[in-house]
């Protein structure tokens, strides 16, 4: 009897699974394969040659890069040759390029002095380097920018005062509209001329704040879509810290005050250690959110200007999609999801350890 | 002296209570200035939508009147259905979103269903299986995946799925989050719930329809709510695999409008026409919503 009904459940758990294991099969896994092996080849989306196995070669053209000393130009005594200015001056980095054979298929990548010497730093794939620190960038000032301000909009809106709960719901709005679209509506708003943020900024700062540019300099193009994703994310995650710090047993709360701590020292030695694994699974949520950062940016600045916000999946998105290099961007894709692998091994390793403790 | 004392006690409460007082006021002043920053966007979209487009920038010069309606008129918004496809955007985000995530609900709640409670051979690797592609963003696969959808064949004897709309679904019915979340859920329903019914000869998908579904209603909305706000942001993946009008969404019809030609007017009005179905249904269900995410992410 017990028997029958094993085999029976050996037939409807395979029939049940069947349309999800399906799916899965050709929608992830099938692409999760075959995005590795083309990582290994030149294959490209259209092309009259055959596609190649090429090894580590993507890899190599992904990675590769160098540190190369500048000479300086020397006048006709052996002295380094100087500009009206009083800099010295040195070769192009360009032509040390293109004389040296060793360093074919490089590219500029930035220069610096230091040391009283002169440095180039070339790259096979400066895109890259470019975008790896743009996003890395970004990452490192959107996740403690959301932690903080989505835990403190949690505590001002799990306070047991009237209305608050509308206060909630009116700051998860911008969370739940589509990011394209309201990136439009930014753009919109951050009009270097005429744009309601420089006008509400002049004015509430007496004009003391100029026009700043925002999404049109690259020096704060980046800043503009971090302060966007801000104001469109913080919602979600204090939400998630809400159901966090509905956890916390009230007489926690109660301790603290009978031990006379002021609401700041029960923020930081109750709230704070009782929060832990909501901290965690936020900052490891938002990394990888950061990492994946596209649509607020092919929307409002296209990588723009001069690269200075080309992200990682921008990148994997213009080599792959838009100039046609399928093993190209399948190795980008790799690398990229190498850096999702470690980010969530750390997030199950603290977790791990935590229960360990318990 | 006792006076002096009671007095004194007097004294500290009406302090205790001004300052109570002073700090609720500091309270309701900050949450109602965030409440200024989270929501002028939508509010000044929503005004200038309605607004000539001479007038959209002038306005914002004096910034007050950046917040006030005036000269109200319904020009922008002809234009949109007028001379941009805005309807077939809309309609297209609608079927995809609501198919995506009716069909999600069904296939991803079965396997997890099978998972959790059936005892079948191969069930233990499928679990770790899984598992490990909750961790698989789209983006890493999105270039091989377009190179799958491109050579799929489809009823109509097409050869291909590129710019339609079943391939902005189909791809995205089975998620291994929602598998994991709906997993979770069933775990936890008492196994004597399915005793007594297999007692009465049910088959595991009678016991799945009439015992579990209903058990496990909240998880089904959390899941459904947790996919519609991933699916109505779909940007990448239909960038993509649209070449045509006929099958984009709302999310990409905006930045075809901002590159067609950059008038402010029509552009507030297509976003202030594509918020307003999602933040309606959010503030109809709010409680729903706030639950659902709450629950839908911190689980380890």
């Amino acid at each position: 009897m017990k028997k029958q009904g094993y085999s029976q459940d050996n037939f409807f758990g395979w029939l049940m699974s069947s349309p999800a294991l399906l799916l899965l099969t050709i929608f992830v896994i099938i692409p999760l394969v075959m995005g590795l092996g083309w990582s290994f080849t030149n294959k490209r989306l259209i092309s009259p040659l055959p596609t190649e196995y090429i090894g580590l070669k993507n890899y190599d053209s992904i990675l590769a890069i160098k540190l190369i000393p500048i000479d300086p130009i020397l006048d006709e005594n052996g002295k380094p040759q100087i500009d009206e200015k009083g800099n010295i001056q040195y070769f192009r980095v360009r032509d040390v390029i293109r004389a040296n054979p060793k360093y074919q298929d490089f590219r500029l990548y930035t220069e610096f002095n230091a040391f009283g010497n002169h440095f180039g730093i070339i790259a096979k794939d400066p895109d890259f380097y470019r975008a790896l620190i743009n996003t890395t960038l970004y990452v490192l000032m959107i996740v403690p920018a959301i932690g903080i301000i989505s835990l403190l909009l949690a505590l001002l809106v799990n306070q047991r005062i009237w209305g608050v709960s509308i206060f909630r719901v009116l700051y998860f709005i911008p969370s739940i509209t589509s990011i394209s679209v309201t990136s439009v509506v930014w753009m919109f708003l951050y009009n270097p001329d005429q744009g309601l943020i420089n006008q509400l900024l002049q004015k509430i700062s007496f004009g003391a704040f100029g026009f700043s540019p925002w999404l049109q300099s690259a020096d704060t193009a980046l800043l503009a879509i971090i302060l966007y994703t801000i104001w469109q994310a913080s919602g979600l995650f204090m939400v998630i810290f809400l159901g966090g710090l509905q956890d916390i047993p009230e007489d926690t709360y109660e301790a603290a005050k009978i031990d006379g701590a002021n609401p700041f020292q029960t923020l930081l030695y109750v709230v704070i250690p009782q929060l832990r694994n909501t901290i965690i699974y936020v900052v490891i949520t938002s990394s990888i959110l950061g990492f994946r950062l596209f649509t607020q940016v092919d929307v409002m600045t296209k990588g723009g200007p001069e690269g200075s916000t080309l992200t990682l999946m921008m990148h994997t998105v213009n080599e792959g999609f838009r100039n046609q290099k399928i093993g190209y961007a399948s190795a980008i894709s790799i690398v990229f999801f190498i850096f999702i692998l470690i980010l969530t091994f750390t997030q199950r390793k603290i977790f791990k350890s935590e229960n360990v403790l318990e | 002296m006792r006076k002096q004392v009671v007095d004194n006690s007097m004294r500290h409460n009406q302090k205790a209570r001004f300052q109570k007082k002073t700090l609720l006021f500091l309270d309701y002043f900050v949450m109602i200035l965030l409440a200024f920053f989270f929501l002028f966007p939508f509010w000044v979209m929503a005004v200038g939508s309605l607004k000539p487009e001479k007038l959209i920038f002038d306005d914002l010069k004096s910034v007050i009147w950046a917040f006030i309606p005036r000269d109200v008129n319904l020009e922008n918004y002809a234009y949109i259905f007028n001379r941009i496809p805005f309807l077939t955007y809309f309609k297209n985000t609608i079927v995809i979103v609501l198919t995506t995530i009716v069909s999600g609900l069904f296939v991803n709640s079965m396997i997890a269903y099978a998972l959790a409670r059936l005892r079948w051979k191969g069930k233990k690797f499928i679990i770790g299986a899984i598992l490990a592609l909750t961790i698989v963003p789209l983006e890493t696969i999105v270039v091989p995946l377009l190179m799958v959808s491109n050579k799929l064949p489809w009823f109509n004897g097409a050869t291909s799925w590129l710019d339609s709309l079943h391939v902005q679904i189909i791809p995205f019915i089975c998620d291994a989050f929602s598998i994991y979340l709906f997993y979770q859920s069933f775990i936890q329903i008492p196994k004597d719930y399915d005793e007594a019914a297999i007692m009465d000869g049910a088959n595991p998908f009678v016991i799945f329809s009439r015992v579990i579904i209903p058990l496990a209603r909240s998880t089904f909305v959390a899941v459904a709510i947790i996919q519609l706000i991933f699916l109505w942001s779909a940007y990448l993946w239909p960038l993509m695999v649209t070449r045509t009008e006929a099958f984009r969404p709302l999310t990409l019809g905006v930045t075809y409008l901002y590159n067609m030609d950059i008038r402010w007017g029509p552009i507030l009005a297509y976003a202030t026409l594509s918020n307003l179905p999602s933040v309606l249904l959010f503030i109809v269900f709010q409680k729903g919503f706030l639950r659902s995410i709450a629950s839908g992410s911190v689980k380890g």
